[in-house]
């Protein structure tokens, strides 16, 4: 390193660093993500399908008239906050009284931990392949294990994903199992971070376990809570990709959500208008949650840690 | 310990019992995928079902590596995951250093069109992405994936390793450029050792979300030599009579080097979360 004067021209100097610094991200991910993303939202005005592509007009709001009156995207509006609801509960729930179990070290909790990583680090695809074969009424084993139970008579396997009293659930199940490590891991991540000496002081003045789970746990990591959860909700709602293995919306469109019926929109029915204004209801219902996020983002900064 | 003895062993049991019974509900989909592949297909199609494999046969591994070319599938694969995770994290460290350690107008803004980008539902650009790609002539090429999946994480990369940068203290690099490194001199030689675990994480957690990518991959590849290991699995069960004993032999592949960079790099990419927060 050879030492050389640097008292270079600053202002100018410093405004180009910086742009070409941000330039190759900020280029490509306007070409190719935001691009094509705002080209999407004109196409729901559009009669955009496979068979139209040569001859496509404006339509008006046919597209969102159109939607309003499918009967699977109807069904797919309260399934879509069953969806989002339900996974998100059960995974914050059991995601976080595991992170509570595994605050104190013990031996092997590093492998315990990288053990119920395993769900994290694959594909909802993959997934959906996997419970699609656990939950078959013929030869699943999970039918298997509740009749050995005793719980499922042989004659009368539970058709898990057939029975549309039952479809909605497992894949709302199969959903919370893919989930619960990220909550373990990034709740545990921040329980690292609250300071030993705050319980000390608590348990000198004889504050009970409850106590001190309130007043001390929960308010240290509440930032990271809010942000996890909200985070969350906006990846649970965009994902499909498990409900595309697993059922691709079967029985008869009762397992779709909203982001799962556009994504059946397009890879079945070809009707990429109709997908356009499923996806810009969906932007609107993310929009919403992002105020959501800012604001808690904004409070992140304010606390100031 | 101040706690009472009975009530610390009432609480030492029932966290064994939790532990064990979660531990036993996560591993059971993988050991059941695992043990399948070594299956014949007898075997499979067997009610009730067999929990080992009888007789054990690596036919199923034989039969996609012979007839599916799966070796090349999992070439295709490992060459547009390096490729495109390591554009990603090149790129996102150039931003992100510029974010974390300038304040500059519109940097706030910068960081809000990155944070969108995860919420717009990726379904909704592909059919104009679609038709971008194959006028571009970009058809069935991995360089179209290499260079979608490198956009796709460019976001995650930036915001999470922005976290990184702003743990190093400014000093270091304050002496790095007394010494005489400019400023990319310095990122490069004096900062970048310093959070090389998490950018490590960040390079890991990447090459997994490329590695696992489905979608993309099978609209804009339909000429098998050019299949990634997700959409070979996907034509195997596109197919009418879905060979289970292929497809987990084909999965347990995929799994293996996601779980193992998973469980390597999972700290650090809850540090990393934790601090940039951007999405799982």
């Amino acid at each position: 390193m050879k030492s050389q004067p640097i008292n270079k021209k600053k202002g100018l100097g410093q405004t180009r660093f910086i742009i070409l610094m941000l330039m190759p991200g900020f280029l490509l991910v306007a070409l190719f993500t935001y691009f094509p993303a705002i080209k999407g939202v004109t196409m729901a005005f559009q009669n955009y399908t496979l068979y139209t592509m040569r001859n496509v007009k404006w339509i008006g709001l046919k597209n969102f008239q159109a939607i309003f009156k499918n009967r699977e995207f109807l069904m797919a509006i309260p399934n879509t906050l069953r969806w989002v609801g339900f996974s998100l509960f059960f995974q914050f729930v059991i995601g976080f009284t595991l992170a509570l179990f595994l605050k104190a070290k013990f031996h092997g909790r590093g492998l315990y931990q990288g053990s119920i990583c395993f769900p994290w680090a694959i594909s909802g695809f993959l997934i959906g392949i996997t419970f699609k074969w656990i939950y078959n009424g013929s030869y699943g084993p999970l039918n298997d294990i509740l009749i050995r139970l005793g719980l499922v008579t042989r004659a009368n396997p539970v058709g898990f994903l057939s029975d549309p009293k039952f479809a909605m659930p497992s894949v709302i199940v199969a959903n919370v199992w893919y989930g619960i490590p990220f909550f373990v891991i990034m709740i545990q991540a921040a329980l690292q971070g609250v300071s030993e000496d705050l319980y000390e002081a608590a348990d000198i003045d004889g504050a009970s376990v409850v106590q001190k789970f309130f007043n001390i746990t929960i308010p240290s990591i509440r930032s990271v809570l809010i942000l996890t959860t909200l985070l969350r909700v906006i990846w649970i709602f965009n994902s499909a990709e498990l409900i595309y293995a697993l059922t691709d919306g079967n029985p008869a469109g009762r397992t779709h959500t909203v982001t799962s019926k556009m994504l059946n929109l397009i890879m079945s029915e070809g009707d990429y208008g109709k997908a356009s204004a499923v996806g810009v209801i969906i932007i609107a219902v993310m929009a919403t949650f992002a105020a959501f996020y800012i604001a808690a983002t904004k409070f992140e900064q304010e606390d100031g840690d | 310990m101040k706690k009472s003895g009975a009530k610390h062993t009432v609480y030492l049991i029932v966290k064994v019992i939790v532990l064990l019974s979660f531990l036993t509900v996560v591993l059971f989909p993988f050991y059941w995928l695992f043990q399948t592949s070594f299956k014949t297909p007898r075997d499979i199609a067997q009610f009730p079902p067999t929990y080992l494999p009888n007789p054990f046969v690596w036919d199923n591994y034989a039969t996609i590596f012979r007839m599916q070319n799966f070796g090349r599938y999992i070439m295709n694969s490992v060459s547009v995951s390096l490729v495109a995770s390591f554009m990603c994290v090149l790129i996102g460290l150039l931003g992100s250093y510029v974010l974390a350690r300038f304040d500059f107008k519109g940097k706030s803004k910068i960081l809000m069109f990155y944070l969108i980008t995860q919420m717009i539902p990726g379904f909704l650009g592909m059919a104009a992405l679609y038709t971008m790609i194959s006028k571009f002539g970009m058809m069935d090429k991995l360089t179209t994936l290499m260079i979608l999946y490198t956009v796709m994480l460019i976001p995650y990369c930036t915001i999470t390793l922005r976290g990184f940068f702003a743990q190093v203290p400014r000093a270091l690099e304050e002496a790095a450029q007394i010494d005489g490194c400019n400023r990319v001199a310095a990122l490069f030689r004096v900062i970048l050792p310093v959070i090389l675990p998490g950018v490590s994480a960040t390079f890991m957690f990447s090459f997994v979300q490329c590695w696992n990518e489905v979608f993309s991959a099978i609209m804009y590849i339909n000429r098998s030599s050019s299949y990634t290991i997700p959409v070979a699995l996907n034509s195997l069960v596109l197919k009418y009579d879905v060979k289970w004993g292929e497809l987990s032999a084909g999965a347990v592949i995929s799994i293996v080097p996601s779980i193992g960079m998973f469980a390597f790099a999972q700290k650090y990419i809850a540090s990393g979360l934790v601090n940039g927060a951007v999405k799982g």
